[in-house]
């Protein structure tokens, strides 16, 4: 066991991981940030000290938000290691990462995971030709490089992410085609109940149909209902050409240049899989969540997750529940008494009470549609080995109970990306056919390393005072 | 596949030279690889081990892994995840072996 080298490991510069280190420092603690970006920010606030003010004011707001947190952040007087992938961490809480291609471990009494959300994955067939992306990654794009899809764009699925990078799609000179809306027609009914509660949070429901306006406004067509949605190759092209889909009973057709998918945001959870911390399944985000108490805390004393990572929530609670962490760990590691602790957690919790109020609206709302997981047999379902959703079917008829059976069976899962792209289907189609509940099912096995690391780099830690790790920030 | 916001804004900024398979082109600086490669349309980026079908970046946040391509002599690089650096040269990678380089 290595001797500590902080109070406190953050992994994940978003506005969880930020928020963390600034509450942190403000008690007192030796923090240490690893972030794999090469800039703070996150998902949400991706590259916001670094872009243009025409794109800022593209992004608007709650986009230009992010730079004062930024700001706060960088004076926080925390340890920043930016381009800092973490690959391993140990159960006593060592976490190992690469930086410039050289390994190197910290360690503390406290660990917090800020790592984030991801989106859900979206196997429809054709689905992986080249000009099919995410939705996410389209605005990634503006926010890394200030471009958008050249021609014609086509989104497919829902959730409040889609309408917002369709809106801001638009204000950048964007040509959307269409929006294949695949909300199915039961949703509404099933958000009513939760609209009471989702009324105390006008300012973002109003967002919300601001955002529709804006879509409806622009003339863009919108398809609603849409089921057997197909990406179809221009001819000879190695390219998605055209989206077709059913959208209230009749075929429809869509020429496309980029097709953009979103059917919502789920937390990422590779590295809390890899620490074997409880997890819980959420039946209406169709996702796993750590199980956490109200510090953060996981199953793992010490090991705190905070932020989309924890359950998606958005950029303002993330930055809510990174502060409630940190304090948690104040209080942990002795820095900070525990009523002192309530005390300053209370303003947080309040505005964690606020954001999560318009949740149950919005998961009932944009739940994905159930014929995501009961897609076609000859879908893919792991992009990177290539298995169908038919080959799963087939190997849980044989017996397969769960998703480890199956990879070991068919290598689903075990390409490069580890499984997080098909994971989530695996773990729901089994679940479905063998009639068990996806808690039961269970989900892949992550081990370390989390992603490719070379023998050099990891021949690095054999050395590590002679190791000049490049300047931090 | 992709193009700037501002096509004039873009034409001020600092650029670097990068080789795409040994085609010499100026990308604007601070970008990941992976949107300069949609600019300059250098689509697919690989064909894969199993089927040998065209693939191109799906997240550029680095989940996918989608975007591998050869950087410097290094192969399967997520070129979501590095930023362009001048004189970098990137090769697509055409039919190769299943993504090795795990320890
Ligand atoms: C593509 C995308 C776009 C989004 N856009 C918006 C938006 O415009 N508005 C909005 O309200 N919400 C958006 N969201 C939702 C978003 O999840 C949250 O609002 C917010 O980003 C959550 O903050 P966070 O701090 O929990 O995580 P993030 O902001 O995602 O930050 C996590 C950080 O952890 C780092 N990380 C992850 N794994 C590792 C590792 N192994 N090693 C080192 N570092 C690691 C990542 O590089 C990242 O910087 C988006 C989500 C996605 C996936
Ligand atoms: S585009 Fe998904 S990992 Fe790079």
């Amino acid at each position: 066991m290595s001797a500590y080298t902080h109070d406190l490991v953050i992994i994940g510069a978003g506005p969880a991981g930020m928020s963390a280190a600034v509450t942190a420092r403000q008690q007192g603690l030796s923090v240490v940030v690893l972030d794999e970006q090469p800039r703070p920010g996150g998902q949400v606030y991706r590259d916001v000290t670094k872009a243009s003010p025409a794109v800022a004011r593209l992004l608007g707001p709650a986009y230009r938000y992010g730079n004062a947190l930024a700001r706060r952040y960088a004076d926080s007087g925390a340890e920043v290691r930016p381009g800092s992938l973490v690959w391993d961490i140990a159960q006593d809480l060592t976490v190992t990462a690469q930086q410039a291609n050289l390994s190197f471990s910290v360690r503390a009494p406290q660990l917090l995971i800020a790592s984030g959300a991801m989106e859900h994955p979206s196997p429809l067939p054709g689905w992986t030709l080249p000009g099919v992306m995410n939705a996410g990654a389209a605005q990634i794009a503006m926010k890394t490089s200030a471009s958008i899809p050249d021609g014609r764009a086509v989104l497919v699925g829902g959730g409040p992410l889609l309408l917002l990078v369709a809106c801001q799609l638009l204000r950048a000179g964007g040509r959307i085609a269409g929006i294949v809306d695949t909300m199915p027609a039961g949703n509404r009914g099933a958000a009513l109940p939760h609209l009471p509660a989702a009324l105390g949070a006008p300012a973002m429901l109003a967002k919300g149909l601001g955002m529709l306006g804006t879509l409806w406004r622009a003339g863009v067509p919108v398809f609603r209902r849409a089921e057997d949605v197909r990406m179809e190759e221009a001819d000879g092209s190695r390219r998605v050409g055209a989206v077709s889909f059913s959208s209230e009973g009749r075929r429809q057709r869509l020429d496309a240049d980029v097709v953009l998918l979103h059917h919502g945001v789920v937390p990422n959870t590779q590295i809390t899989r890899l620490l074997r911390v409880a997890h819980q399944w959420s039946d209406s985000q169709g996702c796993w969540h750590p199980a956490v108490d109200a510090w953060g805390e996981t199953s793992l004393p010490g090991c705190r997750v905070a932020g989309d990572g924890a359950a998606i929530a958005g950029a303002l609670a993330a930055e809510a529940s990174g502060a409630i962490a940190a304090l948690g760990a104040a209080v942990a590691v002795g820095r900070l008494e525990t009523g002192k602790a309530a005390t300053l957690a209370g303003p947080w919790r309040a505005r964690l009470s606020r954001q999560s109020r318009i949740r149950p609206f919005l998961d009932a709302l944009y739940r994905p549609p159930a014929w995501l997981i009961d897609c076609a047999d000859d879908t893919l379902v792991c992009r990177c080995e290539e298995v169908t959703a038919g080959q799963v079917r087939e190997m849980a008829r044989l017996g397969c109970q769960g998703p480890n059976q199956t990879k070991f069976f068919s290598r689903c899962g075990m390409g490069p990306c580890q499984g997080r792209m098909c994971g989530l289907t695996v773990t729901q189609i089994l679940a479905r056919s063998v009639g068990r509940d996806p808690a039961d099912v269970g989900a892949y096995r992550i081990r370390a390393p989390l992603k490719p690391v070379t023998l050099g780099s990891v021949a690095a830690l054999a050395e590590p005072d002679r190791i000049t790790l490049p300047p931090a920030g | 596949m992709f193009k700037p916001i501002d096509s004039r804004a873009a034409r001020q900024l600092p650029t670097v030279a990068i080789h795409i398979d040994g085609r010499a082109v100026r990308v604007a600086a601070g970008q990941p690889l992976a949107t300069a490669l949609l600019a300059e349309d250098a689509l697919p980026l690989r064909y894969t081990a199993v089927s040998g079908a065209p693939r191109a970046p799906l997240c550029l946040m680095g989940v996918c892994f989608e975007c591998l391509v050869e950087v410097d002599g290094r192969r399967n690089v997520q070129s979501c995840m590095v930023e362009v650096r001048e004189g970098m040269q990137v090769r697509r990678l055409n039919g190769a072996p299943r993504a090795g380089g795990m320890v």
